[in-house]
């Protein structure tokens, strides 16, 4: 696996802390999946509740890399200044960049994403850019200062898996050293293994985890899937061919017509 | 003075961010500061003088994905 930012993971799976139905299933995901990243957010504080506190305290403990994001901001402004807010808090460098760019797909405004990528690198942080597998754009955040992209597989929260196979497969061979990370709309395990088989570095997802049945069976899945499709893929997989080919040897087959 | 915090209004007297955040029992919790939607960072908001009308963003680690 690629370095991310110098950072070598233990495993390329990449798990939400979002909409879990309790603090404990939230720990038990982490737990029994072993993943290396932990995404997490900023929010409005309550100087009575404190709710962040207790949520900080269950990250510490989680023992993983923690990965701040920008969800939610819709403009490089508003991005900007929650990722210098998130690096006092987080004490990390790293920040997932988000900049939402239409409402029913939260597609990233890739223009916006570009310039806070080029401001935040410059001003020492180290950018995850959420963005989509145009190679133009891609290459506009390298430009910047990124060393690492995120393209979507779907839009985040839908479950879909790999909408453009064809899109992805062109960025991970236009881009051979850069560690990719799918990020967003995985919905099975299946769908991570068929990223990692595609060649790319890790996974990001959430909903597919918190929002199943059992969130920890379903995060031990996925880390499987990872593992398995990262292996399939440093295996070197055969040639898909359109017509059959037997796999049994004809040589010495009995002739009993 | 009258502020907006975290998108509610209260009455303060003229002080400091610190001294607020002290007030409204933010005292020792991990917490990032913005006024006027402007990152204020933790060292600096002894020195940062609220005035009226100002609005005062207070955020915590939550969930995220």
């Amino acid at each position: 696996m690629r370095d991310f930012y110098g950072v070598t993971l233990a495993n390329g799976f990449m798990l939400g802390t979002a909409q879990y139905p309790s603090p404990a299933i939230l720990a038990d995901a982490f737990k029994r999946s072993a993943a290396s990243v932990a995404t997490v957010s900023l929010r409005r504080e309550s100087g009575q509740d404190r709710a962040g506190q207790d949520f900080w305290q269950l990250i510490r403990n989680l023992n993983v890399h923690i990965l701040p994001n920008t969800a939610g901001c819709h403009s490089v402004k508003e991005a900007v200044t929650t990722a210098h807010m998130a690096r006092e808090v987080f004490d990390t460098k790293w920040i997932k960049l988000e900049v939402i760019g239409e409402e029913d797909t939260l597609q990233p405004d890739v223009f916006g994403l570009v310039e806070a990528a080029r401001i935040l690198t410059e001003d020492g942080f180290q950018v995850f850019p959420y963005t989509t597998e145009d190679l133009v754009v891609a290459d506009r955040l390298l430009q910047a200062g990124c060393e690492v992209l995120m393209p979507w597989g779907a839009p985040i929260g839908s479950g879909l898996g790999l909408n453009n196979i064809f899109g992805l497969r062109a960025m991970r061979a236009h881009f051979p050293e850069v560690p990719l990370v799918i990020d967003a709309g995985l919905g099975l395990p299946s769908q991570a293994a068929q990223a990692m088989e595609l060649g790319f570095d890790a996974v990001l997802l959430n909903t597919a985890v918190a929002k199943a049945g059992d969130p920890a069976a379903m995060a031990e899945a996925f880390a499987t899937a990872v593992r398995a499709g990262q292996l399939a893929q440093a295996a070197d997989p055969m040639e898909p061919r359109d017509m059959a080919a037997p796999s049994t040897p004809v040589i010495g087959k009995a002739f009993l017509t | 003075m009258r502020l907006q915090l975290n998108g509610e209004t209260i009455e303060a007297v003229a002080c400091s961010l610190a001294d607020l955040l002290e007030a409204q029992g933010f005292g020792g919790t991990k917490i990032a500061t913005a006024v006027n939607g402007c990152f204020v960072p933790g060292p600096v908001r002894a020195d940062h003088t609220l005035a009226d009308g100002d609005m005062i963003e207070v955020l915590a680690p939550m969930q995220g994905g």
